[in-house]
C-alpha cells in the first residue's frame, strides 16, 4: 500500500503495510536515523517527533495514521545551522552517550513552542516520558532555561 | 617503520579503515610495541599509532569505547596538549582493533592489592602486570581505567610526534630543533616562518623519533580545564552515528527471538506463519532460537513473535527461590577469598557491644538506551562488521569464528554507542549479526533486539548476599568481619573473552568492600563464590555496585551503636588510613552543611566508596512529601588526582550517581519459570526529570593516584539513599530495591 508523507518539508512515498510504525519508516524506509529507538512501548521519548508541531511517541503513530506533517531531529537544525534548543545543548554540553537526546530536544522543543518561558515544573511535566539512562536530567532542564532565554530575546 | 612512496593516490589504510593519504605517528617509545596497526596503503606510510598528519590536517586515533562518558574528548586532549594543536581543528578516529591499544591498566586493577595502600612497588607490580593486556590482547573500555592507561602515553605520543615534526622542519630550514616552536599544527621558526605538519609529514616520516620530555602540568593549555565534546555537535543534531544507525545499500534488516530460558536450547519451531508474514525475507535457524530477515526492523519483530517455539530449559534453578539457595549454600563452603584479613577478626573483643546486619542486592539489567545491534556483511571470503562494542580485538574474533573465516578477513567498525555500563563489552550483539551475515551473503544485514530482547538476554549484575558482625567500642569500630556471596563474573567473562577460567582469589566479587580505606584493627573480608549458571557480567562498577552497600551501610549502622555522627564515625576511621578519603568526606560535608541534625520531614545520609582508584563521598537528603519519600539533594565529593576534564567529570559523577540511585530505588530483575520476568522499561525504569536530586560535584586532586572516572559514583549511591532513608523514617533498609519496602514520589 502506498502512503505520501511530508517529512521535513519533503515528500516521500512509501510502498508500506499501513499497521508499520512511523519510527521504522524514518528509520529503515527513508534513512533517517535520526530519531532513535528505545523501547518501542511509548515508555522512553527516544522517537520523539512532531508532528503538526506535536511531540508525538513515533513508534505509537502507525503509518497510516500519521494526520500531518512531520517533523524529525534532522529537520530542527544541523551541525551548520543550529536551532536555538540545540545551541543551548551545546552549550550546556548535555549529551553523555547521546542516544536519548534526539527525543530530549523533540519533546523541550514542542515544550518551548507551547511555553516559551517553562518553570521547572513545567519542565517536570513535560519531560519526564523521556528516559535518559546516563542520567544528564540536570543538564537538559539548564539548557532548557537557556533556549527559553535565547528564544524571548530573539523574539 | 615504513617505506615512503610517492603519493600517486593519497590513500592510505588505518586497519581498513581508509585515511587520505599521509603519515602515522604516536608510537609509545617507552617499552616495546606491539605492532602498528595502522598499515600504509598505496603510496603513503604509516609511523606509528595514534597520530596521523595527512594532506588534510592531523587525525588522532582514541582507540577507547566512547558510550557517554567522554572518553574521546579527553582522549584526543592527552595527545592535543603535547602536539600542540587545537582540538577543534583534529579529526578523531576509533582505528582497527589493534594489539597497539592494549589496556595496561584494566589486568592492573585486576591484583589483589587494595589500591590505596599500593606502595610504590605494588604500583610497579601493576604495570607489569599491566604488560599482560598486550599478551591477552584486552583492547577493552573498562574498569574506568582508560585515562590511567592513557594518561602518560597520549602524551608521549604527542610529544613524541612534535618533536619528530620539528626535527623534519629543523633538517629542512638547517637550523637546530631546538629553536624552534610549535603552535596550533604548525612549526614556528626563529624568523616567523609557520610550517604546517602537514607539509612536514612525509619527510617526519624518515627521522626516529626523538627522546621526549613531558610538560609540567603548570604549562597545560587544554588538560584541567573543561573541552567541549568532539562528539557534542552530532549528538545535539541527530547525525551522530550509533551502530543502529549503520546504513549501507541495499541492506534489510533482523532481529532474534533467542530462549529466554537463559543458555537452554530450542527444541522446536514452527515458522511457517513467520514466514509468510509481510516483508520477511528469511528466518534463520540457531541451535538456541531464529533470527528473522526483513525489510524493516518492525515487520522482522513481528514476525519473529509470530513463530511458534518449545524451548529447553535452561540450566539454573526456574526460581528465585532455587536460585537464591545456591548463595546461601556458598556461605557454607570455604571462601574463595579472603583479601582482607586485619588483626584477628574471629574474636569479639573484650567489653565491646556487637552489631549483625545481614544484607542483599538483586540481579540488574544494564538497559542501555541503544538496544544491542550490530550490522554485518559477509562477501564469501570476507566479513565486514559494524559494533558498538567496548572490546575490539575479541569482538572481531567471534565475528571470524561465527563466519568461518580468519581473523585477518574480519574488519571490524568500531562506532560510537548509545550506553555501555559494561554490556557492551560482551561479544555476543556481534556474534549474532556474523552468524545472520552468514546466511544472507553479500546483503548487508542489520540485526536490533527488541527491547524485550535485550531486557531478557543481558548478562545480569548479579544478584548477592552479605552477612556482616561487627563491633564498636569508645566511639570506634574495632571489628568488621564480612562475607559476601555470589557467582564469580570474573570467571564467566573470562571464559568468553579468553576461554579460560581463572582461578584464585576473585578480587571483583568483593571489590568495594575488602580494600575500604579505613582502619579498623580487626578487619576481615571473605568471598564465597555461588555456583550459579545465570549469564553475569561487568555492571557499572562491578561488584563495588553491591559491595559499597553493604560496608557502608554497615559503617552506618555501627556509628549508630557507637553513638557517633555516621559522617565522623567514617572520617574517625578514614583519616588513618587514606587522606584522600578523609578529604572528600571532610568535602561532603562542607558542602552540604552537614550538622547531624535535620528538620522535621527531612532525612540525610552519607555514602562513601573507594573504587576504581577514586574515593568518592556522598550526601543524600531526602524529604517526606505527603508519606512518599522524595531524593531531594545531593552532595559528591571525588578526588581523581589529576581532574583531566572537570566539567566531564562533573557529568560523570552525577550520572553514575543517578545510575545507581535508579538501580537502588527500583532495579530488580527476577526470574520465574527459568525466565526474566521484566519486559521493557514500564518494568524496568529508572529515575527521570521529576525524580532525580538538585546535585553539587566538588572534585579534588589530592589523590596521589590518578582514579577513574565513569564508575566510582555510582556504588554509594545506593547506601547514602538507604541511610538517608534511615534519618527520615528510623527503619534500616538492608534489601535493594527500596521501592519493595518505602513508597518514592514517582
Ligand atoms: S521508542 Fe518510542 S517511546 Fe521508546
Ligand atoms: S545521554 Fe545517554 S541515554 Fe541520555
Amino acid at each position: 500500500m502506498s502512503t505520501t508523507l511530508t517529512i521535513n518539508g519533503t515528500a516521500h512515498t512509501v510502498d508500506l503495510p499501513e499497521n508499520v510504525p512511523l519510527l521504522w519508516v524514518l528509520r529503515d524506509e527513508i534513512g533517517l536515523t535520526g530519531t532513535k529507538f528505545g523501547c518501542g512501548v511509548a515508555a522512553c521519548g527516544a522517537c520523539t517527533v512532531h508532528i503538526d508541531g506535536e511531540a508525538v511517541r513515533s513508534c505509537q503513530v502507525a503509518l497510516a495514521d500519521v494526520w500531518g506533517e512531520v517533523t524529525t531531529i534532522e529537520g530542527v537544525g544541523t551541525p551548520d545551522s543550529l536551532s536555538a534548543v540545540q545551541e543551548a545543548w551545546v552549550e550546556h554540553q548535555v549529551a553523555q552517550c547521546g542516544y536519548c537526546q534526539s527525543g530530549q530536544i523533540m519533546q523541550a522543543a514542542a515544550l518551548l513552542a507551547q511555553t516559551p518561558q517553562p518553570t521547572d515544573e513545567d519542565i517536570d511535566i513535560a519531560m519526564q516520558g523521556n528516559l535518559c539512562r546516563c542520567g544528564t536530567y540536570p543538564r537538559i532542564r539548564a539548557a532548557i532555561h537557556t533556549a527559553a532565554a535565547k528564544l524571548t530575546e530573539e523574539g | 617503520m615504513s617505506r615512503i612512496g610517492k603519493i600517486a593516490r593519497r590513500t592510505f589504510l588505518v586497519g581498513s579503515l581508509a585515511v587520505a593519504g599521509g603519515v602515522a605517528f604516536g608510537i609509545y617509545k617507552l617499552r616495546e610495541t606491539p605492532p602498528n596497526p595502522l598499515s600504509p596503503g598505496e603510496g603513503a606510510a604509516a609511523l606509528n599509532s595514534f597520530v596521523i598528519v595527512d594532506g588534510d590536517g592531523v587525525t588522532l586515533v582514541a582507540p577507547k569505547a566512547e558510550m557517554g562518558q567522554g572518553v574521546h574528548t579527553t582522549w584526543a586532549a592527552l595527545i592535543a596538549e603535547e602536539l600542540d594543536v587545537e582540538l577543534a581543528d583534529v579529526t578523531l578516529i576509533h582505528g582497527p582493533p589493534a594489539k597497539a591499544y592494549f589496556n595496561s591498566s584494566l589486568m592492573a586493577e585486576g591484583l589483589p592489592n587494595k589500591g590505596y595502600d599500593a606502595s610504590s612497588f605494588a604500583h610497579m607490580l601493576g604495570e607489569v602486570m599491566g604488560q599482560a593486556g598486550k599478551f591477552l590482547n584486552l583492547q577493552v573500555t573498562g574498569g574506568s581505567t582508560s585515562m590511567t592507561d592513557g594518561y602518560e602515553r597520549m602524551r608521549v605520543a604527542g610529544a613524541t610526534a612534535r618533536e619528530t615534526l620539528k626535527e623534519a622542519a629543523a633538517q629542512r630550514l638547517g637550523v637546530s630543533r631546538a629553536d624552534l616552536t610549535t603552535e596550533a599544527g604548525q612549526v614556528i621558526a626563529p624568523d616567523g616562518t609557520a610550517i604546517p605538519y602537514a607539509e612536514l609529514a612525509m619527510a617526519a616520516a624518515e627521522i626516529d623519533p626523538p627522546h621526549v620530555e613531558l610538560r609540567p602540568p603548570s604549562r597545560w593549555r587544554l588538560l584541567g580545564k573543561t573541552q567541549p565534546r568532539v562528539d557534542m555537535l552530532g549528538k545535539a543534531t541527530g547525525t551522530a552515528e550509533f551502530a543502529i544507525d549503520v546504513r549501507r545499500e541495499s541492506m534489510k534488516f533482523a532481529t532474534l527471538r533467542i530462549n529466554p530460558k537463559l543458555g537452554g536450547t530450542m527444541i522446536s519451531a514452527d515458522t511457517s506463519a513467520a514466514e509468510g508474514m509481510p516483508g520477511v525475507e528469511k528466518v534463520i535457524r540457531f541451535e538456541n532460537g531464529i533470527a528473522v530477515v526483513a525489510r524493516n526492523t518492525w515487520l522482522a519483530i513481528q514476525a519473529a513473535e509470530a513463530a511458534e517455539i518449545e524451548w529447553g530449559a535452561a540450566p539454573y534453578p526456574p526460581e528465585m527461590d532455587g536460585i537464591l539457595a545456591t548463595l546461601d549454600a556458598a556461605f557454607q563452603a570455604e571462601p574463595n577469598s579472603t583479601l582482607r584479613d586485619d588483626g584477628d577478626a574471629d574474636t569479639l573483643p573484650a567489653g565491646a557491644t556487637e552489631v549483625t546486619a545481614e544484607y542483599d542486592t538483586p540481579f540488574l539489567a544494564h538497559s542501555t538506551m541503544e538496544p544491542m545491534n550490530a550490522t554485518a556483511l559477509f562477501t564469501g571470503d570476507a566479513l565486514e562488521v559494524w559494533s558498538g562494542n567496548q572490546a575490539p580485538i575479541f569482538t572481531r574474533r567471534v565475528c571470524a569464528e561465527a563466519a568461518g573465516l580468519d581473523e585477518d578477513a574480519v574488519t571490524l567498525h568500531t562506532t560510537l554507542m548509545g550506553g555501555g555500563f559494561g554490556r557492551r563489552g560482551e561479544l555476543d550483539f556481534s556474534r549474532y549479526a556474523a552468524m545472520v551475515a552468514r546466511e544472507m551473503p553479500d546483503v548487508p544485514v542489520q540485526v536490533t533486539w527488541s527491547r524485550e530482547e535485550d531486557m531478557r538476554h543481558d548478562f545480569y549484575r548479579p544478584a548477592t548476599k552479605a552477612r556482616f558482625r561487627g563491633a564498636v567500642q569508645d566511639g570506634k569500630a574495632v571489628l568488621i568481619d564480612g562475607a559476601i556471596a555470589g557467582p564469580s563474573i570474573t570467571q564467566q567473562a573470562m571464559g568468553r573473552w579468553l576461554g579460560l577460567s581463572p582461578g584464585g582469589p576473585d578480587k571483583g566479587h568483593v571489590d568495594g568492600a575488602f580494600n575500604q580505606p579505613y582502619a579498623v584493627p580487626n578487619f576481615r573480608i571473605r568471598g564465597h563464590l555461588a555456583d550459579l549458571d545465570v549469564p553475569i557480567g561487568f555492571w557499572r562498577s562491578v561488584g563495588a555496585s553491591h559491595n559499597a552497600f553493604y560496608l557502608d551501610s554497615f559503617m552506618d549502622e555501627l556509628a549508630l551503636a557507637a553513638g557517633r555522627d555516621p559522617l565522623d564515625f567514617r572520617l574517625a576511621h578514614a583519616r588513618d588510613a587514606f587522606a584522600p578519603a578523609a578529604a572528600v568526606l571532610e568535602r561532603v560535608g562542607e558542602m552540604s552543611g552537614w550538622t547531624g541534625q535535620t528538620a522535621e520531614g527531612i532525612g540525610r545520609g552519607v555514602g562513601f566508596c573507594y573504587a576504581f582508584g577514586t574515593p568518592v563521598a556522598m550526601v543524600i537528603e531526602v524529604a517526606d512529601e505527603d508519606g512518599a519519600i522524595r531524593i531531594a539533594k545531593a552532595w559528591i565529593a571525588a578526588d581523581l588526582g589529576t581532574a583531566l576534564d572537570p566539567g566531564n567529570l562533573e557529568a560523570q559523577m552525577t550520572g553514575g550517581m543517578i545510575y545507581g540511585l535508579s538501580a537502588a530505588v527500583m532495579g530488580e530483575i527476577t526470574f520465574s519459570d527459568g525466565e526474566v520476568q521484566q519486559r521493557n522499561f514500564p518494568d524496568y525504569d529508572a529515575l527521570r526529570i521529576h525524580t532525580v536530586p538538585e546535585t553539587a560535584v566538588a572534585i579534588l586532586e589530592t589523590n596521589p593516584h590518578m582514579g577513574g572516572a565513569g564508575e566510582p559514583s555510582t556504588p554509594p549511591a545506593a547506601p547514602a539513599l538507604a541511610n538517608a532513608i534511615f534519618d527520615l523514617t528510623g527503619t534500616r533498609a538492608r534489601s535493594l530495591p527500596l521501592n519493595k519496602q518505602f513508597t518514592f514520589v514517582i
